[in-house]
């Protein structure tokens, strides 16, 4: 585990041009071993686009990414990073198993060429058991729920056994029951000493977990520091208030079976 | 059994038989990646292979790798970069690849217009000892990266950007894939020529996605399908005195018909089934259960 104050996820003066259009205008950034940080902002405020720069899936115009202390370009150590990307499904073209996705995420530590061994196995499980799926191990899984799959999603970044978590958006869509569930995981992960970096457009139930929140606005770092109250970030005029968990989303996606 | 007494079809069958074991084990990733009409383009590339190999008089099969192979990076290169404009890049270049194909072909002295319909639509029961071992090495290789590696390219297959951030060799991966597709093509268009080469990579896939529930049972059953009917087609094709390559993929279509309508009319039965068992449940007895 990495050492308190240790940066883990840094930006220093990032910038980002997509399609032509800047999307980050300089932005700096340090997330320290054991911290819980939200990083809140509208719809195309460039939240996600910060996290996928840190970890290099979008390249930087200006400015350097850095992951453990590294330069994201050199960085080698993958296994010390969970990441839940932003997707509708778990599932894709051909049929697998909830446990067969999730194993995937074990590969990051297993090494290339490498035999599974026994270890790997109990790590898939105890992600699985994590996120509250270990009955659903051996289902397709397309046959799952959206909150389950998103669910699903988290266990295949925790089989690697991550110092870094980074989720972009996991409780989208997701009812507020299932959101209380997502926060019993978070608090688990946090318990364990894990760093999380969540790109989140609401927190809901997990805003009493988060330490620090940096909010995103028009591709600029707008605050940083403690989370802001409900009342001012619903009073932003920018705000697209848009209620995720209203009646019409399915039930009980983020509670246990 | 009559049919096993001549050499032809002894050779006819074990062609048949080992690239069925290595199509669908390539195919079933170009499936997950939704590139299920790559297998076409490889093949349109590779008659232009086949056709620098009639002459300089060398095998075909092995020009017809090396091009294709070519060809798949090309491809792969462009699917990467994600642009637009490369959809047409690609269907420049695969009308390209069979126009120059058919064009030299026809130019060559050592080739007789049923030399292209062979390569195009297959010619199983002229298979020599030679193209064997080609089929058995090449389908040998791809079999073996195939399974060795399947966690891996699962992976990469399955979500692209999160095996990067898991640090998998994924660019690697993708070209690696590619090449072996376009293998398969060549070990495989004796079988079932460069036309239809694609439909024994996919239509097997596309017939075990119905009944898998997990990766490894679809890849499994996807071979099954391969076997059966390019085997069966083999056999109906010296009965029925037809074309082995079109008997193989029409049969492998009609596999693919009837688990439709089994796995439809099996979802059909289980949902009235689950709905039934709902509306007979006691609600107070759910009540207390949930308590």
């Amino acid at each position: 585990m990495s050492e308190r104050s240790m940066p883990v996820l840094e930006l220093d003066r990032a910038e980002v041009v997509l399609g032509g259009t800047p999307v980050l205008r300089g932005v700096s950034v340090t997330i320290r071993a054991g911290e819980v940080v939200a990083i809140l902002g509208a719809n195309g405020s460039g939240k996600s686009t910060l996290v996928r720069a840190a970890l290099g899936l979008i390249p930087l115009t200006r400015g350097e990414a850095r992951l453990f202390g590294r330069p994201v370009r050199s960085f080698t150590e993958w296994a010390r990073v969970g990441y839940v990307p932003q997707r509708l499904t778990a599932a894709s073209g051909v049929p697998a198993t909830v446990a067969e996705v999730v194993s995937a995420g074990r590969l990051a530590r297993r090494g290339f060429l490498r035999p599974r061994t026994a270890a790997d196995r109990a790590a898939v499980t105890s992600a699985l058991e994590t996120v509250g799926l270990a009955a659903r191990a051996a289902d397709p899984v397309s046959t799952l729920s959206g909150g389950q799959q998103q669910r699903v999603l988290i266990a295949r970044a925790l089989a690697g056994e991550p110092e870094l978590l980074v989720l972009d958006e996991p409780t989208a869509g997701v009812d507020a029951a299932s959101q209380d569930a997502f926060a019993t995981t978070l608090r688990e992960l946090i318990g364990r000493g894990v760093t999380i970096a969540l790109v989140a457009h609401e927190l809901g139930a997990v805003e009493p977990l988060v330490g620090r929140a940096v909010v995103v606005g028009a591709g600029r770092i707008v605050h940083d520091g403690a989370v802001p109250r409900p009342a001012g970030h619903h009073a932003d005029p920018d705000h697209e208030h848009l209620h995720p968990h209203a009646p019409a989303a399915p039930p009980g996606v983020w509670t246990a079976q | 059994m009559t049919l096993l007494s001549y050499h032809f079809m002894q050779r006819a069958f074990v062609a048949a038989l080992l690239v069925s074991l290595a199509a669908p084990a390539v195919g079933i990733y170009l499936v997950q990646r939704r590139m299920a009409l790559i297998g076409d383009g490889i093949g349109h590339v590779a008659l232009t292979g086949v056709a620098v190999g009639i002459l300089f008089k060398t095998q075909p099969v092995y020009t017809a790798v090396v091009v294709s192979a070519a060809a798949a990076l090309v491809i792969e290169l462009v699917r990467s970069r994600g642009r637009t404009s490369g959809d047409v890049a690609l269907a420049l270049m695969f009308y390209g690849g069979i126009a120059l194909g058919a064009l030299l072909i026809d130019k060559s002295q050592d080739a007789s217009p049923a030399t292209l319909v062979s390569y195009l639509f297959g010619s199983l029961l002229t298979t020599s000892n030679g193209d064997l071992v080609a089929i058995a090495v090449l389908g040998g290789i791809v079999l073996t990266i195939a399974v060795v590696l399947r966690p891996w390219f699962f992976a990469a297959s399955h979500d692209e950007e999160y095996a990067v951030v898991s640090g998998l060799p994924v660019r690697a991966l993708n070209m690696l894939l590619a090449v072996m597709a376009a293998v398969t093509v060549t070990a495989a268009m004796r079988v079932v020529g460069l036309l239809l080469v694609s439909a024994l990579m996919v239509v097997p896939v596309a017939t075990a996605q119905q009944l898998g529930r997990s990766f490894a049972s679809t890849l499994v059953a996807a071979i099954v399908v391969a076997e059966t009917a390019s085997l069966a087609g083999t056999a109906g094709s010296y009965y029925l005195d037809t074309k082995p390559g079109p008997t193989i993929v029409v049969l492998a279509l009609a596999l693919f018909a009837a688990v439709t309508v089994y796995a439809t009319a099996i979802r059909r039965w289980r949902g009235t089934r689950s709905a039934a068992a709902q509306a007979a449940a006691d609600p107070a007895k759910n009540l207390i259960y949930e308590s």
